[in-house]
């Protein structure tokens, strides 16, 4: 399972034939490891890793520290959930340290990832500040550098 | 004045051309070959080595180092023979770095080697074996290995071919170009044969951590080294390096554990050729060796899943092959054609844009078979697959 996981999370593309063969593994048996890994959650899902910055509309990125109180129960959990449920809000982690949450936005420019924060998250109860840090530059997302290494030729026929 | 080439030594003007150099010539300048003819990894070195090539140059260690290597290097070597090879070698005495193992093997034959000396060795093998034998005026004594044994080395062949001037046993396990492993059991009787004839035993491990068995290829086995068994250490040259489990080919960077009076003599022959290793290059070792494990594994898992597409696809369109114990390299047999290893390798080349390598370029001994190797990414290696079936249907 843990292979199987590895392969799909370097290729989320790669198919169950290719995976079996390469597990040496029955094509079925990968058919249902897939199905049940996505049906239990542990497969979230599949997405492109797209470098923004070369697409041209580039939109913005921010990380936004958030401070909580945390409740009687349940800590951080019921805010953290109610943060995360916005469109706008990618990703959403909970942290050691300074602050609670981090909390990735993204929007179309600046302002609009501003207005999230001032109309929407800050005037949340139990947020008790925020601090945004817009993204300049990228050059490593989700294991992709952005600048790939150049492709070494290696002999075509060697000893 | 004499044509040069009647000024050549003798030995170099009867070598002939390396099989593979012929093959290469044809590949060079064809667009859209799939080559499964290489002889190194499609890794680039892990970054965490490179680094430390880099850091060594902004440090400005630009300089020669000690003749066998630097210290700190060859203790790193010593720990990690002990824990790989389950062998005790002293850094000070019995530890020498060299330029690949290509030069440490050239080291060893010219340290022992007297005119007439014989080495046995086993066929299909990597293509400098005999050459380097030759060099260092031995005489060459190949083996067959077969692949009904699995390309293993039969003690009792060996001992048929055991003379007064026998002088050396040369192993590699696993082998280039076979992929083979050679089980403990037989092992150890070639051990007491080395013992009884009192042969020096030359092995080179160079894909000793590239191993594949259990649950399809997956889990790693256990490597036994001849060195590690009873009463070999004192009479074997180990040849190890990191060109293959840690992708740093192009770093030329090998080494040669083998008892004191052997190491200072092979460091004799390295001080006035070499002088030594590359600095950077064994800075960048360093590291390897103490962080570069954990890529070595990962590596050898994406290897060995690419080694069972191969054999599926190999099944599927009924091509014989053993499923190997090591490297990198398949080894079907196409003799069912009706062609040389060599026309099938040419007009796989010509037909379908895949390039491997014939097996007698590897010795009289590999004719019959191909060298496929499938250090390439998977998308290429399928490709190659539906290629080399539609050939092979053709042929049917």
């Amino acid at each position: 399972m843990e292979k199987l996981l590895e392969l799909l999370q370097q290729d989320g593309q790669a198919g169950p034939e290719t995976i079996a063969a390469q597990l040496g593994r029955p094509v079925e048996d990968v058919r249902a490891m897939i199905k049940e890994c996505e049906e239990s959650g542990v497969i979230l899902g599949y997405h492109a890793v797209i470098d923004r910055e070369k697409f041209g509309n580039a939109g913005v990125s921010a990380l936004i520290e958030v401070r909580l109180t945390p409740e009687r129960g349940g800590g951080f959990d019921r805010l953290a959930h109610r943060i995360a449920r916005f469109e706008q809000v990618s990703s959403c982690y909970l942290m050691s340290g300074a602050y609670d949450l981090a909390v990735i936005v993204e929007g179309n420019d600046l302002r609009e990832v501003a207005r999230f924060v001032s109309e929407k998250l800050s005037t949340i109860e139990g947020v008790i500040s925020t601090a945004t840090h817009f993204q300049l530059k990228i050059y490593k997302q989700n294991g992709f550098l952005s600048k790939a290494e150049d492709e070494v030729r290696r002999l075509p026929v060697a000893p | 004045m004499l044509p040069l080439s009647d000024r050549l030594a003798k030995q170099v003007a009867g070598l002939p051309r390396s099989g593979i150099r012929d093959f290469f010539d044809l590949v060079v300048g064809r667009d859209d070959v799939i080559s499964l003819g290489v002889g190194e990894p499609d890794f680039t070195a892990p970054w965490n080595i490179r680094e430390a090539a880099i850091f060594a140059l902004e440090k400005g260690r630009t300089t020669y180092t000690a003749n066998l290597g630097l210290l700190a290097l060859r203790r790193a070597i010593a720990g990690y023979v002990k824990k790989q090879f389950e062998v005790a070698y002293s850094p000070e005495t019995e530890i020498l770095v060299t330029v690949g193992v290509s030069e440490a093997l050239d080291l060893a034959f010219r340290a022992l080697l007297n005119p007439g000396d014989e080495v046995i060795y086993h066929e299909p093998c990597y293509v400098s074996y005999s050459p380097s034998i030759v060099l260092a005026h031995g005489v060459p004594v190949p083996i067959t290995t077969k692949v009904e044994d699995h390309f293993a080395l039969l003690a009792s062949d060996v001992a048929a071919r055991i003379t007064p001037r026998t002088k050396i046993l040369m192993l590699n396990f696993p082998t280039n170009p076979t992929g083979g492993i050679q089980p403990r059991a037989e092992l150890e009787k070639l051990a007491q044969l080395a013992i009884e004839h009192d042969l020096i035993v030359i092995t080179d491990e160079i894909y000793s951590e590239l191993l594949y068995g259990g649950d399809g290829g997956m889990e790693l086995p256990e490597h036994t080294s001849i060195a590690s068994l009873p009463g070999m250490k004192e009479r074997t040259i180990l040849l190890h390096g990191f060109s293959k489990a840690f992708a740093m080919t192009g770093f030329r960077l090998g080494y040669a554990c083998a008892p004191p009076v052997l190491t200072e003599a092979m460091m004799k022959i390295h001080q006035y050729s070499m002088l030594c290793a590359s600095i950077m290059s064994q800075y960048a070792a360093i590291e390897a060796l103490e962080g570069g494990m954990d890529a070595v594994e990962s590596m050898r898992q994406s290897y060995a899943r690419r080694r069972n597409l191969m054999l599926q696809g190999f099944a599927r369109m009924g091509l014989p092959c053993f499923p190997p114990g090591g490297a990198f390299y398949m080894f079907p047999d196409v003799r069912q054609f009706g062609l040389s290893s060599k026309e099938f390798a040419m007009r796989l080349l010509e037909e379908e844009d895949v390039a491997v390598v014939p097996g007698s370029a590897f010795g009289p001994a590999g004719e019959g078979f191909v060298r496929c190797c499938y250090a390439t990414a998977i998308d290429k290696l399928e490709i190659a697959l539906d290629r080399i079936e539609n050939f092979v249907n053709r042929l049917k």
